[in-house]
């Protein structure tokens, strides 16, 4: 499974004193890339692109988090779509029925989010492969189910309608466009850095290791369970985040945003961008959406032209984008050194 | 002191460990031998908690480690390295020792600060010096050769610094002048290193050449232990095992 190892491309360097800088790089290249999209309002108009920005948010904070789970821990969820539509859901009921500050019901669903997916986690995280991927899955329908049957509380397959209020706060305006727009690129910002912190942290190379060779990280005296209990919560966390970006960005909550194929795009995601770097899922994410936007311009039948790009990057490539890209470089390197 | 009080472990009908007792004193170097199935790795899976005994007792310095989960075990300082390398392919040489470490230091659950933690840097260094693969450090661990794939194994096991070392056939799947070499440096830990070392072999030459004590086993049993002077000429261990041709070697 040489496709699915996250971290791959990504060397160690030698010299001491290289994490602080690693970690000084990887805040500055935040800033710039927070002041670019920071600045596109100025600089265009459009509000079909601030609109594409702001879903790529959601999608991205979705499918990266995605990765933690499937390219960095080996563990491959088929659920994992049931924390986007848990964000989206718990953050627009909090809204409607509670009327808290925006910030309240963030932290709120945050640690909703973080219960739920402890006690589901718990359940799945014992199992392994197929039999993961399977449990996960039946967790995403019965979450599915639940919001249709219980339509009192949830509106059922009409979604949660009537528009999400968006008090403003710290003369944050989220019904304002730009506002929506600049917090959504913060969240997500902010968001990949905090995953990006996991991922290069002592317990990013623990989930490497339990990736590799989970019995043999057990017998260094890393308790599996318990890692991979960790960061199944810390990723429904990061998901949550994107359920409630495209909360904000629909002003509602429907179904469809915790219905299986939300998970079945972040892995469809995954596979186009390539998870062996830590931006692959970002990357997918992008070409995604893009895909999405152009094909269904010119055709109804959409879903075919996705399925053969999909199986172009899983057959023809093996690999996704970004992954073929830093295998490249790993080669170009390589031959530089004289190897 | 690694004591081994009357361990067994069936599977089925089959007794893979029957009553098995020994000692193993601080700074011991021993070899377990014995024809395929005698249950040496089943042993070792006991004593590491890879498997859970039926019955008995596995104290390590008088703590009872029987039936304990394999983290448990490890923190108590008995490490091991596999018949066949048990590595991380995706890792680095480096990366591998520094996160062993940090597994060690119980750091690895540490989120908010970067890979690898400074203080992990020392130990690692020093074990890969050890085991001659620091000019190695660079390479991914599933690029490595056979040889030096179970070195790396080897030098995850050595990095927790344990008191008891214990190696399933650390020649296993290596050619003559590699298996020589290889235990030769096996040798030079357990001097160098004044850890209790124990090791599964096949090759006989080598076991009575490096071993100063050897334990037999047969059907789960002990058939026999002592020197390699007094295994060659137990008539017991002739007739199951050695056949004749080492006997008359000795002779």
């Amino acid at each position: 499974m040489t496709e699915l190892e996250a971290g791959r491309a990504e060397r160690l360097a030698p010299a001491s004193g290289s994490a602080a800088f690693q970690r000084y790089r990887d805040v500055l290249i935040a800033l710039i890339a927070f002041a670019v999209l920071a600045c596109l309002p100025l600089l265009s108009g459009s509000k079909a692109l601030l609109d594409f920005v702001i879903r790529c948010s959601a999608y991205g904070l979705f499918a990266t988090s995605l990765n933690l789970l499937v390219g960095y821990t080996g563990l491959t969820s088929f659920g994992h779509g049931m924390f986007f539509g848990l964000g989206a859901y718990s953050f627009g009921l909090i809204m409607q029925r509670l009327g808290v500050p925006i910030p309240v019901a963030f932290v709120a669903t945050l640690a909703i989010t973080a219960v739920i997916a402890a006690a589901i986690g718990a359940i799945c995280v014992r199992l392994k492969e197929i039999y993961f991927a399977f449990v996960t899955l039946a967790f995403q329908m019965l979450i599915h189910s639940m919001i249709l049957s219980w339509a009192s509380f949830t509106g059922g397959d009409q979604g949660l309608r009537g528009g999400i209020p968006r008090p403003v706060f710290l003369g944050i305006d989220l019904a304002n466009h730009v506002h929506l727009y600049v917090a959504s690129c913060a969240l997500l910002i902010l968001g990949l850095l905090a995953m990006r912190q996991i991922a290069q942290s002592p317990f990013g190379y623990t989930l490497r290791m339990i990736r590799d060779n989970a019995a043999r990280a057990s017998f260094l005296g890393i308790d599996v369970w318990r890692a991979k209990l960790t960061v199944f919560v810390l990723a429904a966390l990061f998901a949550s985040m994107g359920g409630m970006v495209m909360a904000l960005f629909v002003s509602g909550a429907y179904p469809e945003f915790a219905y299986w194929t939300i998970s079945g795009e972040g892995i469809f995601i995954n596979m186009l961008g390539g998870v062996s770097t830590f931006l692959g899922p970002m990357v997918g994410t992008v070409l995604l959406l893009l895909l999405n936007d152009t094909v269904t311009r010119f055709t109804e039948y959409h879903g075919i032209v996705l399925g053969v790009v999909i199986l172009f990057f899983a057959l023809g490539l093996r690999k996704g984008l970004l992954d073929f890209v830093a295998e490249w470089f790993a080669h170009r390197r390589d031959a530089v050194e004289g190897r | 002191m690694l004591e081994i009080r009357n361990l067994a472990k069936s599977f089925g009908g089959v007794k893979a460990t029957n009553d098995v007792t020994l000692d193993f004193p601080d700074g011991s170097l021993t070899a377990v031998i014995g024809p395929n199935g005698a249950g040496k790795s089943t042993f070792f899976n006991l004593i590491t908690g890879a498997l859970k005994p039926d019955s008995g007792q596995v104290l390590l310095d008088g703590v009872d480690l029987a039936g304990r989960s394999p983290p448990e075990i490890v923190r108590h300082g008995v490490g091991r390295a596999f018949q066949v390398a048990s590595i991380f392919k995706s890792l680095t040489v480096q990366e591998t020792m520094l996160a062993a470490v940090s597994a060690d230091q119980r750091s690895s659950a540490v989120l908010h600060k970067r890979f690898p933690l400074p203080e992990t840097r020392d130990r690692a260094e020093h074990v890969m010096e050890l085991l001659g693969l620091a000019g190695k450090r660079n390479r991914t661990a599933a690029t490595l050769s056979h040889g030096d794939q179970k070195l790396l194994d080897i030098a995850l096991a050595l990095v927790l610094e344990p008191k008891v070392l214990l190696l399933d056939e650390p020649t296993a799947g290596m050619g003559p002048e590699e298996r020589w070499r290889m235990i030769d440096k096996v040798r030079e830990l357990w001097e160098t290193q004044k850890i209790t070392v124990v090791f599964i072999e096949h090759d006989m030459d080598i076991v009575f050449k490096i071993a100063p004590k050897i334990v037999v086993l047969c059907y789960g049993r002990i058939l026999a232990t002592g020197t390699p002077d007094e295994i060659r000429n137990n008539s017991a261990v002739i007739d199951a095992y050695l056949g004749t041709e080492h006997a008359g070697a000795a002779a």
